[in-house]
């Protein structure tokens, strides 16, 4: 039995992606846990922004929204959505933003708007948001998901933010001049996209899982050939990322009783 | 300057109109306009047009409420307490609004543009998506009112011939905006403490603004930092004080985002019947703020109230 979550795991996972200098456009959940354990494990300079205008905030307590005050403290600049959004672009950048969203296609397109059609909506979301923006203009992107067939899909129902498009150079011909997804962190392992097709292929198992579970749980055809066991959590990444980030478990949950045992 | 201070019932009185254009300040949990937002609903406007970008509790009580007939937005959301606004969600389902779906950027730079006199702002946020592709609104409203004749138009970049696609956006100005701040002096001049979000453009794009404030202040005070203030005395219309008028929504240095109320209305929201328990119990019966705020009760606003040092409250139960 592991002695970590796979929330736990998931934020380690995405956090191991992040760089030292990095600027992490975050959302809040998952992201800002992701960002916050990089920041105080292997990547102290890599700073963190909001869509809203906070810049470099010193997040002693988590925000639970883009625009919760928590996000105005301790700032470097105190701006608004044109200034923080316009960053995502600025070439000299490494901007990495953190999204999700309800269906994801093998070329890491997401869809956060809604299921079925404007003519006849099955269901609702609550759209774009800033995460068009930023799959459209950060240098790159890391996608947080549920793994289930229903949101691994061959074709979106509404697609919302630009990802690989239809693999390839398809992105670049489209009129983009940077980004694409790089990795997408699941409950079951980290999804990478191939360098010539774009299409998504699995990179890392968790060890409670096996590449097979995934692609059974992939709704389009997904390469497990390169398919790695993860690294579990060491101890000290649990530790800080228990006790320093969210000592108040807001976003990694309760502790399920497996730990325990 | 004289100000034009006004109570808010007045103020919806004077300057809204059934099927007028409102862009809505704030951002899912801050600085919604609430005390406005209530008084429209006693008023019972109706057609409302909604030009937002992240927009949470303020939209889903006028949608709730049935004022809403029309929206151009990027996000419908309360945030955690509702990732999906439960009165946004239901409405679009049952199609009883009509929604444009555009992103963040996209409407910020629309509300610019229309601030800013440019006939159309172009960017490349948005290029191969459906955002770009589908339009929500039917044809034939397009042109009419004001309803922009086209959503948007892709086309090669006219100065670059290495460019690219771009997106081409039309301007919002809308007829009213509606901001909460935190302080109005008394010539009113805004001063917005923390994000400003895109209230600023929103309130240069809008023919009348309407501003509610925590506090209205002598003019020399305000203007003593003038590095500080948001928007010019002469751009406002009519300012009403709200104490915690942006209530349950946060207001930096003034209060955080109240929880427990957030927690009641998600739990009141997703049905119709226990919707319409929360407007009557919370929005029909006060036409006062100080009513409203007695209603809340001194226990949760204390609980909520800001600590000076950081501007929101330290330790408040937020689960």
């Amino acid at each position: 039995m592991e002695n970590y979550t796979a929330t736990e795991i998931m934020a380690l996972s995405a956090g191991r992606l992040v760089h030292n200098g990095d600027i992490l456009f975050a959302g809040t959940g998952l992201s800002m846990l992701a960002a916050t354990v990089a920041k105080r494990i292997h990547a102290p300079e890599a700073i963190v922004f909001f869509e809203t205008g906070g810049i470099d905030p010193s997040l002693d307590e988590l925000p639970l929204a883009v625009a919760d005050p928590r996000v105005m403290v301790g700032t470097s600049v105190n701006s608004g959505l044109a200034d923080a959004l316009s960053l995502l672009c600025h070439p000299k950048l490494r901007t990495i933003a953190f999204l999700g969203a309800a269906q994801i296609d093998c070329y890491g397109n997401l869809n956060s708007t809604l299921l079925g059609s404007y003519e006849k909506p099955r269901q609702r979301f609550p759209g774009s948001g800033g995460a068009c923006d930023a799959a459209s203009m950060a240098y790159g992107v890391i996608i947080f998901m549920q793994h289930q067939r229903r949101r691994f899909v061959e074709k979106l129902d509404y697609f919302t933010s630009p990802g690989w498009l239809s693999g390839g150079d398809s992105r670049s011909r489209a009129g983009f001049k940077r980004g694409g997804p790089m990795a997408v962190v699941t409950d079951l392992g980290v999804m990478k996209f191939d360098e010539r097709t774009r299409k998504m292929y699995l990179d890392v198992y968790y060890p409670f899982t096996n590449p097979e579970k995934i692609m059974a749980e992939t709704g389009f055809t997904l390469d497990i050939t390169r398919a790695k066991e993860a690294l579990p959590p060491s101890d000290t990444e649990l530790s800080i990322l228990r006790k320093d980030v969210d000592p108040q478990r807001l976003i990694l949950g309760p502790v399920p009783a497996m730990i325990n045992d | 300057m004289t100000l034009n201070r006004m109570i808010a019932s007045d103020a919806v009185k004077k300057y809204i109109r059934d099927g007028d254009q409102i862009a809505l300040g704030g951002f899912t949990v801050n600085r919604n306009p609430m005390l406005i937002i209530r008084e429209m609903i006693r008023q019972e406007k109706k057609k409302l047009y909604l030009v937002v970008h992240s927009q949470g509790q303020a939209m889903e009580l006028l949608i709730g409420a049935g004022c809403v007939r029309r929206i151009e937005l990027a996000y419908g959301g309360v945030a955690r307490f509702a990732p999906t606004g439960y009165r946004f969600k239901k409405a679009f389902l049952e199609k009883k609004i009509e929604v444009e779906d555009y992103s963040n950027y996209q409407m910020t730079l629309r509300f610019m543009a229309g601030a800013m006199g440019l006939p159309f702002v172009a960017t490349k946020a948005g290029l191969a998506t459906d955002i770009v592709r589908l339009s929500g609104f039917p044809t034939e409203i397009r042109g009419q009112g004001k309803v922009p004749l086209h959503k948007l138009k892709i086309m090669d970049d006219p100065l670059d011939p290495d460019g690219g696609q771009v997106v081409v956006l039309p301007p919002l100005k809308p007829d009213v905006a509606l901001i909460h701040v935190q302080y109005v002096g008394d010539d009113g001049t805004c001063r917005i403490c923390g994000l400003t979000f895109a209230d600023i453009e929103q309130a240069k794009a809008a023919k009348t603004v309407i501003v509610t404030c925590e506090e209205i202040v002598p003019a020399d005070y305000i203007r003593r930092e003038p590095d500080q203030n948001s928007l010019p005395h002469f751009l406002i219309d009519a300012v009403v004080q709200a104490p915690f008028g942006a209530h349950p929504t946060a207001c930096h240095h003034f209060y955080d985002y109240d929880p427990m109320h957030l927690n009641l209305f998600k739990k009141m929201a997703p049905n119709d019947d226990s919707f319409k328990k929360y407007l009557d119990e919370w929005v029909y019966p006060f036409d006062s703020q100080e009513d409203y705020l007695d209603r809340v009760g001194i226990r949760d606003i204390l609980k909520i109230r800001a600590n000076p040092a950081l501007g929101y409250a330290p330790g408040l139960e937020r689960r």
